[in-house]
């Protein structure tokens, strides 16, 4: 990002929050596309002062003279003025054509693969692993390595969404049917926030997600623990909230690994307590907060397809407790 | 004069029809609040001897409802058994055979309790209003039922396709 252009920054950051700062780049995709971004305003601003001071230089000397120097010297700055502009047409083509193939190169062998599967409303992430067993399934919270080029295969379940983080590259669609692909690499870690991109129903504004970089050790246990079955619960209350969540609606949709819950509709939730966020992004994972969301999910978010449930107080309050110990 | 003011009154009464059919609730409040007390477990009887129950579906009409049912038909798997309507594993759905039953009532009784010999029970499973919104879908599964009502006007709920159908 350049330092020269302060004034922008503070304005865009001011209009739509840090979080979503395209011009804040942490990858060289993103950098790429704000250099891009620069270089096309840079010019168009040049040419647009010219052209306004030519305009002004016209209008000041319209009377002098009269036309007599002949046409010759009409033709030559027409033509002068048609070759600069072919001129900067062709850098700016060029720019944007390069720019194009860096931001979408594929990445290399040494790429990490993550499948993403837009729902309506929510991401449903994978890493492949070398054999099914070792797959890692989670919804919403993408881990990636820092200093690696991740490839992302993207899909969808049912309508088109499409897959947007400012701080890290260009957007790319979600297409039912087909993958499409995209790719960026983490420069520093940190917590990056996404958003669907593209209007998919509802809830299109609160389907968010977040990309957590991090060092690769750290990451490779992450991704270690992710692999793993549920957590035995510890106590009465959570070995009551396990019962609870196989006995109620919960298990027609969610999965988790190692209780024998299989839907595979909603959001996998094997180590649900280790993810930040709840409700794609839109509320912090407190068990506060997921009380009111297993109990009213729709009052949150109207439309989503979690339903509102009834339950008793001592079976809601184990559930959570429950959810809540599964890292 | 009359006849305008009467076509006028068609016209509107025609409109506010039309609301009431494409209707969403986005927010079910009260998701039991629609179980019919009647239904109980213990008095399964095969055969047409299955009483009437004259439960009226809240979603009777309702096209937003019979989407969401249609989504939900998919979901829950009913296609596993009962395919498109057409039957197989399961009875048909399209025909007028009803072992259990044909009126809405006898259907929602028939999902939350199960019936034997493979209808599993979904009581506690399914929402009661999930539960009403399939059995508005299944009977527009009936031969003598318009398409007018199903599905909704703006078909965003369908599903377009699968891009990976498992996890």
């Amino acid at each position: 990002m350049k330092r020269a252009a302060p004034g922008t920054l503070l304005l865009l950051s001011t209009g739509c929050r840090a979080r979503y700062a395209v011009f804040d780049t942490a990858s060289p995709e993103a950098h790429r596309i704000a250099n891009l971004h620069w270089l096309m305003l840079g010019i168009c601003v040049a040419v647009a002062v010219a052209v306004l001071a030519l305009l002004g230089i016209a209008l000041v000397r319209r009377d002098r003279g009269r036309y007599s120097d002949g046409s010759a010297r009409r033709v030559r700055a027409v033509a002068a003025g048609a070759a600069v502009s072919a001129f900067l047409l062709l850098v700016l083509l060029v720019a944007s054509v390069l720019a194009g193939r860096e931001i979408t190169a594929p990445g290399g062998p040494q790429a990490l693969e993550v499948r993403i599967t837009g729902h309506q409303w929510w991401w449903e992430i994978s890493y492949p692993g070398s054999s099914p067993s070792e797959e890692v399934v989670t919804a919403n919270e993408i881990h990636v390595p820092v200093h690696r080029p991740v490839r992302f295969l993207l899909s969808s379940g049912d309508v088109i969404h499409s897959f947007w983080v400012p701080r890290l590259n260009g957007k790319k669609d979600l297409i039912p049917g087909r993958l499409t692909r995209h790719i960026f690499q983490v420069d520093r870690p940190g917590v990056f926030r996404g958003q669907c991109a593209e209007f998919c129903g509802y809830q299109h504004a609160h389907m968010g997600f977040v990309v957590v970089a991090e060092d690769p050790a750290r990451f490779d246990a992450w991704l270690a623990a992710q692999r793993g079955i549920a957590a035995e619960p510890a106590g009465p209350s959570a070995v009551h909230g396990r019962t609870v969540f196989l006995s109620s609606p919960c298990v027609l949709c969610h999965t988790i690994r190692g209780i024998g819950a299989f839907g595979h509709k909603a959001p996998d939730l094997t180590h649900v307590a280790s993810r930040t966020m709840i409700a794609a992004a839109t509320l912090h994972n407190t068990p506060g907060n997921l009380a009111g969301w297993i109990l009213d999910a729709p009052r949150v978010k109207p439309g989503t397809r979690m339903p509102p449930n009834t339950l008793a107080a001592n079976d809601l309050l184990d559930l959570v407790a429950y959810l809540e110990s599964l890292r | 004069m009359r006849a305008a003011a009467a076509i006028l009154a068609l016209a509107l009464a025609a409109a506010a029809a039309g609301c009431q059919k494409s209707r969403r609730v986005l927010h079910e409040k009260a998701p039991l609040a629609a179980r019919p007390e009647s239904i109980a477990l213990g008095s399964l009887e095969a055969g047409p001897k299955s009483p009437p129950l004259s439960m009226k579906n809240p979603y009777e009409g309702n096209a937003y409802a019979e989407t969401e049912g249609q989504r939900l038909y998919g979901w829950y798997n009913c296609s596993g058994c009962h395919f498109r309507g057409g039957g197989g594993i399961g009875p048909a759905l399209m025909d007028d055979v009803w072992i259990y039953g044909k009126e809405p009532g006898n259907v929602f009784a028939t999902i939350v309790e199960g019936r034997p010999n493979g209808m599993p029970s979904w009581r506690g499973k399914i929402p009661d209003y999930q539960i009403w919104q399939i059995v508005a879908y299944i009977q527009t599964m009936k031969a003598e039922r318009g398409v007018s009502a199903a599905p909704g006007p703006r078909q965003e709920h369908l599903q377009a396709g699968e891009g990976r159908t498992s996890r």
